[in-house]
Order: structure tokens, then sequence, then C-alpha cells
């Protein structure tokens, strides 16, 4: 240690006096020195045989932090446990003070319970039944206080809250006018195109209009509106209301005596019901306006064409039976983004947990709703 | 020092280890603050005062380059903040340790990982000693044992700040940045808590720079304080040269009902 230069590495020396064994560190047992630290520690260790006493001479420690001061702690206690008696010489006043504050303790690791894994598989796919259930169960119950609220709105309705329907009609309707339509327009050209270059086949041309004007009446400009607003509002819907739970906000509306259900659900699904079908109108009208361009640019179908075929091939219902799936699919992601928003429990993580599950469980459902109204509108040949 | 203007609070024996100079920090049209001059010196603990929305916070936050400034000049350890390589940047982060006004612990993760979040970044740690080191830090703070694998969500309000301190000291900095640091706890626990303060800065050295409202911290704790008001520092110094100030404000602070209890109990 005679070096003058600053002594960076911990170091220890190792002298043996007598059956006194004395350490005498120096440097910086630091953090960033741990690993140096460490194997100081280690090297000690392996260096002791039947020495009854060890001595730590601390003199010369550069520095020391709570790491260090930790290590050396441990290693005096686990030296006084094997039966040794292990002493600090020389600390500084204010190594003392941090050697008596991360004084050893023993902390006991949490037990980590093995399991076979085929019982864990078990428990889980039967924690998924069960919970997907109670989902279902919830969902119901939750459909019922929505259904208390709205006629509670309506018996009252100086409670309604006007201003927020037309807040939350501007954000999804109107705000996703641009992005439906457009959507809308690109699946529109795409069905007339793929509907021509396969029809053409057969000569039949001219029924691509047919194939256009009921595939997007009947399904696609519905579907897809309903998609793209349980991925846009159904989303915002699930972090609005799920950062409100974690900052207590719909606790702060409880105690006020306002139902979080009538403040914050029912203008939202209101403004879902009445959105919806308004998007989907227009989608409708984007999807046809997209597939008569194509049909006119790619498949020699002049617009006069278009228009009078369009006529013949399609009536009201054609069109009834897809808006009128519109406000059921608009109910549902509204309900299913709203009870994944109040389930938000207090961390980041679970808002996206539940925002995922919001978009994903809305999708689906939305897609089983097609296809039920399908199944009725068959059998009672709509 | 070349600069020859008389300053506040300002002491050429010691070494500043955060130097502000002319510091002017604006939102818009709004200016926060403008020409401000701030030493902290090293081993100090330094408490900030200041009426609500004046600006502590946004110092705070200048300091900590998590807000832009219009003019002036940072120095911590006696190096520009702006003139500093990314790579040096990061070695100044790796010694300050920061206690936020709301903890602003990681939600998703548990105590003693939101603990480990920058000792596994910036040390080589086994597993045990990061385990252990990350309880001992628990300790440290006067948590017990098992709120060490608690979420945030399950924790109290007291022990948010102190779950938030264990990891502002994950990694032994100099300099603690304390927002508020009683805030919100019972007058034992922030008794209890200044007296923590007091230790970890004695044992390991710390600079402490402390924004609180807390009369008790600032009479047991605080080595020095500095005010805050109209944008700039209007008074520093020592608890006596706050009670002998002049200044309104700082007279209302100082000699109001809630500062009188805090004398006579001392009394």
């Amino acid at each position: 240690m005679a070096t003058s230069d600053v002594v960076r590495e911990p170091q220890l020396t190792i002298d043996q006096i007598g059956d006194e064994l004395r350490a005498t560190l120096a440097g910086r047992w630091t953090a960033d020195q741990a690993p140096a630290v460490e194997r100081c520690v280690a090297d000690l260790l392996a260096a002791i045989g039947d020495e009854r006493r060890i001595i730590f001479d601390l003199s010369s420690v550069e520095r020391l932090d709570t790491l260090g001061a930790w290590v050396l702690d441990r290693t005096r206690h686990d030296l006084g446990a094997s039966g040794h008696s292990a002493d600090f010489v020389g600390a500084r006043s204010e190594h003392h003070i941090l050697l008596n504050e991360v004084a050893y303790r023993g902390f006991q690791p949490n037990p980590v319970v093995k399991r076979s894994w085929l019982i864990d598989f078990l428990s889980e796919v039967g924690q998924a039944v069960v919970a997907a259930g109670k989902d279902f169960a919830a969902g119901i119950s939750f459909l019922g206080e929505v259904v208390i609220a709205m006629v509670r709105v309506a018996t009252r309705p100086r409670r309604f809250r006007g201003p927020s329907l037309v807040h939350h009609l501007e954000l999804i309707a109107f705000r996703g006018v641009p992005i439906i339509a457009l959507i809308s327009f690109l699946v529109g050209c795409i069905v007339a195109q793929q509907g021509i270059f396969q029809l053409r086949k057969f000569g039949a041309t001219p029924f691509v209009v047919d194939l256009v004007g009921i595939l997007t009446l009947r399904e696609v400009g519905v579907l897809l509106t309903a998609i793209m607003v349980a991925g846009r509002s159904g989303s915002s819907f699930t972090a609005e209301i799920g950062s409100m739970k974690m900052r207590e906000e719909i606790d702060a509306l409880r105690v006020m005596g306002l139902d979080p259900i009538e403040v914050l659900i029912v203008p939202r699904l209101l403004a879902l019901i009445i959105g919806l079908p308004l998007l989907a109108f227009l989608s409708d009208l984007a999807a046809l306006y997209g597939g008569g361009l194509v049909a006119w640019i790619y498949g020699d179908v002049s617009p006069d064409v278009y228009l009078s075929r369009l006529r013949a091939a399609i009536s009201l219902n054609t069109f009834l039976a897809g808006i009128i799936k519109a406000p059921f699919m608009a109910l549902i992601i509204g309900l299913i983004a709203s009870m994944e928003g109040l389930a938000v429990e207090g961390s980041a993580e679970s808002l996206g947990r539940h925002v995922t599950s919001s978009v994903v469980k809305a999708i689906f459902m939305v897609i089983v709703v097609d296809g039920v109204f399908a199944m009725f509108f068959a059998a009672i040949r709509y | 020092m070349l600069d020859t203007r008389p300053r506040l609070g300002s002491d050429t024996q010691r070494e500043a280890i955060i130097r502000v100079r002319g510091l002017e920090v604006g939102f818009g049209e709004r200016t926060i603050m403008k020409d401000l001059d701030l030493d902290v010196y090293r081993g100090e603990i330094l408490g900030f005062v200041g009426a609500s929305g004046t600006g502590k916070s946004v110092l705070t936050r200048a300091v900590l380059g998590l807000i832009p400034k219009r003019a002036g000049t940072i120095e911590v350890f006696g190096e520009n903040v702006d003139a500093l390589s990314p790579a040096s940047r990061k070695a100044i982060e790796r010694r300050w340790g920061v206690l936020f006004q709301f903890g602003a612990l990681f939600s998703s993760l548990s105590v003693k990982e939101n603990v480990q979040v920058p000792m596994r970044e910036y040390l080589h740690l086994s597993e045990r000693l990061l385990d252990e080191l990350a309880m001992l830090k628990i300790e440290m703070v006067g948590l017990k044992p098992d709120a060490a694998d608690k979420l945030p969500s399950e924790l109290s309000g007291g022990m948010i700040k102190r779950a938030a301190l264990a990891r502002a000291l994950a990694l032994d900095p100099e300099i603690l940045f304390l927002d508020e640091p009683t805030s919100g706890l019972d007058p034992i626990g922030a008794g209890e808590f200044d007296d923590l303060i007091a230790t970890l800065q004695r044992t390991l050295g710390l600079t402490v720079f402390m924004v609180t409202h807390d009369l008790d911290s600032l009479h047991t704790v605080c080595d020095r304080i500095a005010a805050l008001g109209g944008g700039r520092i209007i008074a520093a110094g020592t608890i006596e040269t706050m009670l002998a100030s002049d200044h309104p404000w700082l007279k209302a602070y100082f000699h109001g009902k809630r500062a009188r209890a805090v004398m006579a109990s001392e009394a």
C-alpha cells in the first residue's frame, strides 16, 4: 500500500499475526466496484484457517458506501456465526456510522412453491373458464345498470348531459369521418376490382354492381365501421375511464352522489349508438363510390349503367339489413369498453391490458353479433 | 470568481455542487423565473421554500434537465450540463437521486423491483447482492420487509414516499433531490423522515436539495434555506437569516401562526 497513486479498486491484504488474521482494506468499497468487492471477501474467506480472531483494518479505506458496508458487515456476521470473532478497527467516524446503519440483518427470501406444470395448466384453464363466465354475468348485470341509468335519465331529462353527448358525438362520429370514409372507399374499390376480375371469366362483368351493392350494404359497410370504431373509440373509452379509475376520479364522483354510469357511460354509449349508424351510412356511400369508380375505370361499366343496375339490385331492405345492426354493435362496443375501463386497477400495466382486451373483445363480439343477425335475417327471409 | 455582483447566500469558501446562474424558464408567453442565481454547497441540506405556484418544482425540474431553460447556465459537480456529451451526462445522472412529489414509482413493478431498476442498469451485482441491497435500502427508509413484494398501488401515501426514497438512494447518490418529501405524512412519520434524511446525509455525505413546506423540517434538518418569490431567490441563508428578513412573504411564512407553534414547541 506504499503507492501514492489514488487507489480505486478495493484491495485486501491479509497478514497472519499469531492466531490472529489481520485484513487490511484499501481503495473504494463502493457499488461500482461490486464484483471486486465480492472477490476480495471471497479471497478472505478462503484464506481463513483455524484462526479464532479476525480483524478488519478499515483505516485506509478510501470510500465506503452502503454496498461496501453491507458486504463487510455481512462477512463479519457470517464469521461470527461460524465461531470466529471478527472486529472492525480504524474505521473513520463516518464509516462507523454507515456500518452501524447497515448493520447485518437476515433477509428471508420468499419461499418459492413448486408445482407440477400439469396442475398449473389445468388450474389456468379452469380459471380462464370461470373468468369468462363471470365476465358474461358481469356484462349482463352491467347492461342492467346502464338500462336503469338510462331510464332514470329519460324520466328526468334535466339530468341528461347534453354537452357531454355532443362532445363524444364529435369525437366518435365527426372526427372518425375521414378515416372511415377512406378505408370504406378502398375496400369498395378492392371488392369491385376482385369481382370484375373473377366475373370477367364468365362474361358477367356487369354483375359486379350487384356484388358491390349487396355486399357493401348488408355486411361490409357496417362491419368495417364497427371494427374501426371499436379500435378508435372503444380503446379511448377504456383508457379514459381506466385512468379516471386509477386517479380515484370515479370514487370522487361517487362520494359526491353522482352516478359514474350516468355521468360517464350513458353519454358515451348514446353517442356511440347515434354515431355508429351515421358512420355506417357514410361507409356505405364511400364503398359504393369506390366500387363505382373501379367498375367504370377497370370494368368499363359507365356511371349511368352502374347507377341503374344498382337501383335494380338493391332495395331499401338491403340497406336496412345492414344499418339495423349498427346500434347493437355500438351498444356492445360501448358496454365492453366501459366495463374494461372500470376494471382497471392501480398499475399502468393493468390499464394497457384492459385497453387491449376491450378492443379484442369488442371486435370479436361485433363479428359474433353480425353472424347472429345473418342467421336471423336468413330465417325470416329479410 | 470573476462575477462581482453581490449574491444572496453565496459563499466563496465552500464548493458549490450545484451552481445556477441567470436562469430563465418560461412556458409560452409566461415567464416563471428570470435571472435566478442559486448555489447548493457540498454536504449541506438546502431547504427550498416559496409560495405555491412560484416555480419551486419548475426550478428543480430545470436543474434535472426535465424542462428546457431559455437562458442561463446550470453547473452540477462543476460541469456545465449543457456542454456535456450524452455519456458524461449519464454519468452525472448516476450521481443524483430524485424523490418526486408523488413518488413516481413504476406501477407495474414491486417495491423491490423499483429499487433494483437503477441498480440493474448501472451496477454489476450478483442476484444475491442485488436482493440484499434492495432489502437493505427498503429497511433503511423504514419500510417493513413484507412491503418489498407489494405493488405501488397497494401502498399508503407514506409508504410510497419511503419506497420512492429507497429508489432514489439505490445508487448511493451524492445529491438527493426531494420534492416535498414530508407532505402527506403524519407528523411522527414526517419527523422520522427528517431524521432519516439527516442520518443519511451524515453517513453517505449527501447533499440534499429539498423543496418543502414543512416548517419542522426547515427548523430541524435544513442547514440553509433559500426562498423563491417573483421568479428569483429572495433570500438564502440559515433559519436565523430567514427569521430576521424583512421581506413580507418571509415574515408571513416564518412568523405566521403555524411557524410560531413550531418555535414554541422547540423552545
